[in-house]
């Protein structure tokens, strides 16, 4: 691989924007190696469409700065945007026009030359499995070829920056699989900024994610340090009957970081499912049941579990909404 | 001006597939054709003083209303209620491309409905055989006006799209100024109430934007460069108000 150069593709610092006195953005902060896929999550109105607008130079900043391969937006949004591929939430489409005349347009306008345009339009529409409709219009395509138009669109000049707003939205699962293999084959050659709120789709694409809430970034990270900042080390889940209370006490002794996070209810046969919880990354699981069974527990399942990116979002947008109360909520503008 | 081409193309291929293209284009023809035969047959019923070619042209505010709405209504109010102007603001093209891009190819689509009327004077010359109901000066003054008198109208169009996002209120708002215009002039250069003494500058301003006189001056022959600067002048005001509309309203979206 060749030694990257050392230039983010995105950086944005104290990025702040407010319309008629509602802040949507709110001082964030971050930058994006090149070729790297990152995830842009967060509740609607967050503010994650109005971050990607700035980025793309449509919509001017409050305050704070953006770049994009080095050129600031304020200043050379022309550079900026020879340099993005970006596609809109909802995918904003001419209804009238077919799918290779669009992506003529659009090639035209992102200013490919005219000999290179058509193999290049042979290419994303093979890419992004548009063959059979490239000569139908686009009015009268299904929402997943309609996706698809978009983001052939969006990677048609081989831009370095790839911006896409809610690429999944709509999709069935079948159709979510393919855009999501279309947004991993670009790795590596394109730097690609997508948000969502699928967040398996994202946990499975992006090397990185980003969770913003009310205008801030709640965390960041890749999805397994996520996991660790947020929910802390691991979590197990245990199904005993027996003398429980000596639970606690015994834990202690396997390992000082760990402790029970949640008792259950008895259900009939004398069993409570008890959920475990560890500040250390070590694998505890044995020691835990080897214990419990000395002690005469009856252990009936252990399990190591997996939190999603799902727990993560959900703990850390709880834990933004504790920290920024009272103020206001979710502002309309996502 | 990299991409005005571009988009000029693109407009003119699109307002060809749009059904409303060819519903103002057929009402256009029919009506002026129309108004064409009513004006032989009443030459024919008892000689006139004003060549028929005046005549007809005395007619153009008619198509004009609506027209220029139907063809320029769609342009910018339509980019914006299907969100397809954000992804065009975000390709290396600026505002001004796009709002004279469309602009052109609006006026271009004008001229072409204007251009086919000139079959009428060229079915009256080969049928009706008689050479003093062909008075080339009026027709080039006609045509003239037309185009230059159009090249207000359009950006008026233009102008009123940008204000909506809504066609149907463009349209309404396109016929509302375009009716002000053409009709304002005429009604202020014959109110009594400006012909005060200390008025006598807003009257003479009043007279100097009559688009009906303009009309006559040009099929008389008379081309005035203030006339010219007058249609000029206003095409350049309402296409800059029409760029500032656009970005203004990104700034507030």
């Amino acid at each position: 691989m060749p030694a990257l150069p050392p230039q983010p593709a995105i950086e944005v610092t104290n990025l702040v924007k407010s319309y008629a006195g509602v802040i949507a953005v709110n001082g964030i902060s971050f930058t994006v190696p090149k070729g790297e896929i990152i995830g842009f999550l967060g509740p609607n109105g967050a503010g994650k469409s109005t971050t990607m607008r700035i980025l793309t130079g449509y919509l001017p900043a409050t305050s704070g700065s953006v770049s994009i391969c080095g050129f600031p937006v304020a200043t050379d949004p022309d550079a900026v945007k020879k340099r993005i591929g970006y596609m809109p939430e909802n995918n904003p489409l001419p209804d009238e026009m077919r799918v290779s005349e669009y992506l003529y347009f659009r090639g035209r306008l992102k200013e490919i030359r005219r000999g290179k345009l058509g193999s290049r339009i042979d290419e994303v529409l093979e890419l992004c499995d548009l063959k059979r409709v490239r000569h139908k219009i686009i009015g009268k395509l299904s929402k997943g070829f309609r996706q698809r138009v978009g983001i052939a669109e969006s990677v048609l000049a081989e831009p370095p920056v790839i911006i896409m707003d809610e690429p999944t939205i709509g999709l069935d699962p079948h159709q979510i699989l393919i855009v999501r293999d279309l947004i991993a084959s670009l790795r590596g050659r394109m730097t690609v900024l997508i948000s969502s709120h699928i967040l398996p789709e994202i946990e499975m694409t992006c090397d990185r994610v980003l969770i913003i809430n009310q205008g801030r970034i709640v965390a960041q990270g890749t999805p397994a340090e996520l996991r660790r900042e947020v929910l802390g080390q691991s979590a197990y889940e245990i199904e005993a009957a027996g003398p429980l209370g000596s639970l606690p006490f015994l834990l202690g002794t396997i390992d000082p970081g760990l402790s029970v996070a949640s008792e259950g209810p008895l259900d009939e046969l004398g069993f409570r499912t008890i959920k475990l919880k560890t500040i250390n990354a070590d694998e505890v699981g044995e020691a835990i049941l080897r214990a419990c069974l000395s002690e005469g527990m009856r252990v009936r399942a252990l399990s190591r579990a997996h939190p999603t990116l799902e727990d993560v979002f959900l703990a850390a947008t709880r834990r933004s909404w504790d920290a920024v109360s009272p103020g206001p909520k979710a502002n309309g503008h996502s | 001006m990299k991409h005005f081409f571009t988009i000029l193309s693109h407009e003119v291929r699109m307002l060809l597939v749009s059904p409303s293209t060819y519903i103002a284009a057929v009402a256009f023809l029919s009506l002026m054709g129309f108004f064409f035969t009513s004006i032989l047959e009443d030459y024919s019923k008892a000689p006139q003083d004003m060549s028929p070619a005046a005549v007809f042209f005395l007619y153009y505010w008619f198509p004009v209303m609506f027209t220029v709405p139907l063809l320029t209504m769609k342009c910018l109010a339509e980019e914006r209620r299907l969100g397809t102007i954000e992804t065009l603001l975000t390709t290396p093209v600026t505002t001004t491309e796009v709002v004279l891009g469309k602009y052109a190819a609006a006026y271009l689509l004008y001229i072409i409905f204007w251009g086919s009327t000139a079959g009428f004077f060229y079915i009256l010359k080969r049928f009706a055989g008689d050479a003093h109901l062909i008075d080339p000066g009026p027709i080039l003054g006609g045509y003239l006006f037309i185009s230059v008198s159009g090249l207000f109208f359009v950006a008026i169009g233009v102008f009123a799209s940008s204000l909506s996002r809504n066609q149907a209120v463009a349209g309404m708002l396109c016929v509302v100024m375009l009716a002000a215009f053409i009709f304002g002039g005429l009604y202020l250069a014959n109110a009594s109430w400006l012909d005060r003494e200390a008025l006598t500058s807003i009257k003479e301003a009043v007279a100097y934007a009559d688009i009906f006189q303009h009309y006559e001056d040009f099929t008389r022959g008379i081309v005035d460069t203030r006339e010219l600067l007058f249609y000029v002048s206003g095409t350049v005001i309402a296409l800059i108000f029409s760029i500032l509309s656009v970005e203004a309203k990104l700034l507030h979206s």
